[in-house]
């Protein structure tokens, strides 16, 4: 287990070398520049050309892209042009929002998922199953933006939730981890741990429809995949109990799937939270990717990216991680 | 395993929360604010912001974002009055310039104290001005666009876009009277002095958190702590906190400030959000008391919840520009006269602006100095549009017609919108129209100011304060490729009125080169529309200014 994982990751490092490559290569082929972002509407050609030249945007490709990695790699993404400050320590302060709010959609996803696939699979056919298996391509298939406005017009006002934001304004909570929930317990300021999970409700629940439906359906199939094996029929004509049977071999074997998809989705859950993020304001790395693309903010976007691809490489490598703990055979192998 | 370990914290929370929120979601769900801000007799007032600050010293942005945030804690030597353009006393009682315009004496303000407690004063004004003139670095230079725009140059210009400096020297005759000597005059004066980015700020602050050092950091820069976290000046309010996580900027009020007094809030939160839809969101829930720039659709919704939606008098304009070196077609003043006749503005702006929007008859809006009624107009006239259009030769004209897409803009709500409505009001006389949609910042900018690819296209201005030349000086002072065309004699009447003397022949001089313009007609002025500011019932003390420059002083909540 050991050399795999060893081996995984140094499988990582030149994926993260060709991507960061493709990050700047395509960032630097984008019209508008950091220069024209810097220097705000009333930027002049002659002024855009002094700051590139100042910035060093004007010399050739490969001398930035080096200048880049040269500095990447002790840590040092430079400053974002829209907040001044550097984009390490923006990350730091906006990922942990990015993580509850991910968190909370992953497992909203998992609890109602899970359970929801079984059944369609178990009825299958039924009127549970086709509701289920409407409601899921609706989910799918309804864009999060206009979930996320949805849900603020239609439930943010009769639910009394926020419809925007992480904490209410003016809540003084202390920060501690700037994990707002984990900063409330900590200090036993329950008021703000009560604000801070009523201000994720509504974006978890809008970020966690596509996982939610893509598990769900994932979960049926596989049930029913599994349904159909000899060992499902060796076992019932053994006279064990539906119950032992559904526990101990379709749910066992059927997971095995839905691990993966579980692993993919969250790991593709950076994206959904853009958009989640946006919508509510809820300021995590999705916010601060979407404020930089619209602000052309270089520095920022080339960390984002990377670290977005860093956390798909890791949550990739603990799905392969677990499949052995769930399936023996993989172990073997 | 630490975040083994927060899940597990978060699966317990959730489990608790949907518990809790089955009995009592609605019951719980009261803001906090009250509790939080009613701590003194002034209250809270939380501002919903468009967009993030960059930081707090308005020498190294031009952003309004910033301006919105230090308007309220610094002050400047004179000062708009409040809802209009027009001048008023400041830090300076009295302003003077000298014959040749190149001297200012102004008279200060007496009793005035930096919140940090050390006195404003003749000589921290000239320090002031001496830190901008002697600014080092091209860093620090490049960032300074408002100061590089009005005063020309630096001690020592590190970049070829600055020129010869305008500013000689600052004089502190005594404890309050500074005297400002200017190297030849410039026509932006007494207005400029208005602009936030030449707020005087405490001398014995920016020493001690070392103001002025700003350095680069790969593809950007890094200022000081000052910049982010002490900025000191005289106003009602003073820096508090900036929560980068949370979006919100905390300021205070002043105790002792006699700017024009201490604040009557205790606190002022701004909130950033920047979708506007947010920001409305956050308004009916109460959880913002007002914010910037409501979308025009919903003024009537929002007015009938009882919220206060302030039409700003107009300080934009919104114009169709003419690239003449595109197609050579457009050289010839008949076609351009001919797209002029040819747009219905009057429905324009009717049917797709806000309330409070009218039809420009210039590039400069009425509420600048040097405005007049008497330009040559283009009313709408498709026959007579048809008629030049034949004349020039050019009855089957076909144009690249660029406009910007994914933002807006005070002077542009909604880009598309006028796009069509444009573009059908030149079909109708005959004109084919190529569109080409562009995001502002993806490469519209780039392609319509840099390399000129359009025919014609859509852009507009707001304006930095009361000066003509803020307007047209910037649009048609120079050669650009934006418009294409090379007219020595108009850039020579821009350059003149910029040199005027402040007062009645400054005016007359812009007069008379808005008349040029719209004869010679180098694009085509749309509308000034009217942005607004939205507050709900409880804000009282608000003025709506043309230049987004509302003070929170005499703000109450109830």
């Amino acid at each position: 287990m050991l050399r795999f994982i060893v081996r995984r990751v140094l499988q990582a490092i030149p994926t993260l070398l060709i991507l960061s490559i493709l990050v700047f290569a395509w960032l630097r082929s984008l019209p508008g520049g950091p220069a024209a972002a810097l220097l705000g509407d009333k930027a002049t050609p002659e002024k855009i050309a002094d700051l590139n030249h100042v910035l060093g945007l004007d010399q050739s490709i490969f001398l930035q892209y080096f200048r880049f990695l040269g500095r990447a790699v002790t840590g040092d993404f430079g400053n974002s042009l829209v907040s001044a400050q550097p984009v390490m320590s923006e990350i730091g302060t906006f990922l942990p929002a990015t993580i509850e709010l991910g968190l909370s959609a992953i497992i909203i996803a998992v609890v109602v998922g899970i359970p929801f696939g079984y059944l369609a699979a178990r009825f299958r056919g039924g009127v549970a199953d086709n509701v289920i298996i409407v409601l899921t391509l609706v989910g799918v298939a309804v864009p999060i933006f206009f979930l996320g406005y949805t849900m603020q017009d239609l439930l943010s006002a009769p639910l009394g939730l926020p419809s925007q934001g992480r904490q209410a304004p003016g809540i003084d909570a202390t920060a501690v981890t700037n994990f707002a929930i984990l900063d409330g317990i900590m200090t036993s300021e329950w008021d703000a741990v009560w604000d801070a999970i009523q201000h994720l409700i509504l974006p978890a629940f809008a970020l966690a429809t596509i996982p939610l439906a893509v598990i769900t359906r994932i979960t049926r199939a596989s049930v029913l995949d599994v349904f159909n094996e000899d060992f499902i029929r060796t076992a019932n004509s053994k006279g064990l109990t539906d119950s032992v049977v559904r526990q101990r071999h379709v749910l066992r074997n059927a997971l095995l799937p839905v691990v993966t998809t579980i692993g993919l989705q969250t790991g593709a859950l950076l994206g959904g939270a853009v958009l989640t993020e946006r919508v509510f304001n809820f300021r995590g790395l999705g916010f601060l990717l979407a404020e930089g693309i619209e602000r052309r903010d270089y520095p920022r976007l080339q960390a984002l990216l990377l670290f977005g691809a860093l956390v798909y490489v890791v949550v990739n490598m603990l799905v392969d991680i677990s499949y052995g703990l769930i399936d023996p055979r993989v172990r073997v192998r | 395993m630490q975040q083994l370990r927060l899940t597990r914290t978060r699966r317990a929370a959730l489990i608790g929360l949907a518990g809790v929120l089955a009995v009592s979601l609605s019951a719980c769900a009261e803001s906090k604010r009250d509790e939080a801000g009613g701590g003194g007799s002034g209250g809270t007032m939380v501002f919903g912001n468009t967009g993030n600050p960059k930081m707090f010293d308005p020498t190294f942005t031009d952003e309004g974002e910033t301006y919105r945030i230090t308007r309220q804690m610094l002050d400047t030597l004179i000062q708009n009055k409040p809802g209009t353009a027009e001048l008023q006393p400041s830090l300076a009682t009295k302003w003077e310039p000298s014959n040749d315009g190149k001297t200012w004496t102004f008279t200060l303000k007496q009793g005035v104290k930096f919140s940090d407690g050390t006195p404003f004063n003749a000589d921290a004004v000239c320090y002031n001005f001496d830190r901008w003139f002697n600014m080092k670095g091209a860093a620090a230079q490049s960032q300074m666009i408002y100061y590089a725009d009005v005063f020309g140059g630096f001690a020592k210009n590190e970049g070829s876009a600055t020129g010869d400096p305008l500013y000689k020297n600052c004089e502190a005759k005594d404890p309050n009277t500074a005297v400002l000597n200017l190297n030849k005059a410039k026509g932006a004066f007494p207005a400029a002095f208005t602009l936030p980015a030449l707020s005087i700020q405490s001398p014995s602050a920016m020493k001690q958190y070392q103001a002025d050092k700003v350095s680069q950091s790969g593809d950007s820069f890094t200022y000081s702590d000052y910049a982010y976290k002490h900025v000191t000046g005289t106003g009602p309010f003073k820096f508090e906190s900036w929560d980068q996580g949370k979006g919100e900027i905390t300021l205070v009020r002043n105790d002792s400030s006699t700017m024009p007094s201490p604040a009557k809030l205790d606190k002022l939160i701004f909130k950033v959000i920047p979708d506007e839809n947010a920001r409305k969101q956050a308004l009916k829930a109460g959880d913002i008391d007002g914010y910037d720039f409501p979308a025009p659709a919903d003024y009537g919704l929002l007015r009938k919840d009882g919220d206060q939606v302030l039409v700003r008098p107009s300080f934009n304009v919104l114009y169709l520009g003419i690239n003449q070196s595109g197609n050579p077609k457009l050289k010839d003043p008949r076609v351009r006269q001919a797209l002029a006749y040819g747009i219905n503005r009057e429905q324009f702006v009717k049917s797709k602006l806000a309330e409070g929007s009218e039809v420009a008859t210039e590039f400069v809006p009425k509420a600048i100095s040097g405005y007049t009624d008497d330009v040559k107009k283009y009313p709408y006239d498709p026959e007579k549009a048809k008629q030049l259009l034949q004349q020039a030769g050019a009855s089957n004209l076909s144009l690249k017609f660029y406009y910007p897409t994914e933002v807006t803009r005070p002077y542009m709500p909604n880009p598309a919108d006028t796009f069509t409505a444009i573009s059908q009001d030149l079909k109708n006389i005959g004109i084919t129209i190529q569109p080409v949609a562009e995001p502002w910042n993806g490469g519209y900018k780039d392609d319509v100011q840099q390399f000129g690819k359009h025919d014609i296209h859509l852009l507009g201005w707001t304006g930095d304060y009361n000066d003509a030349g803020n307007f047209i000086g910037t649009f048609f002072g120079r050669p650009k490729k934006e418009f294409g065309f090379d007219n020595a004699e108009l850039f020579d009447t821009l350059a003149q009125a910029d040199a005027s003397p402040a007062g009645d022949e400054h005016a007359k001089a812009y007069q008379e080169a808005n008349k040029q313009i719209m004869d010679y007609l180098p694009a085509i002025p749309i509308a000034y529309p009217s942005p607004a500011i939205v507050v709900n019932e409880k804000v009282k003390g608000i003025v709506a200014s043309p230049l987004t420059d509302e003070r929170f002083n005499n703000v109450t909540t109830s």
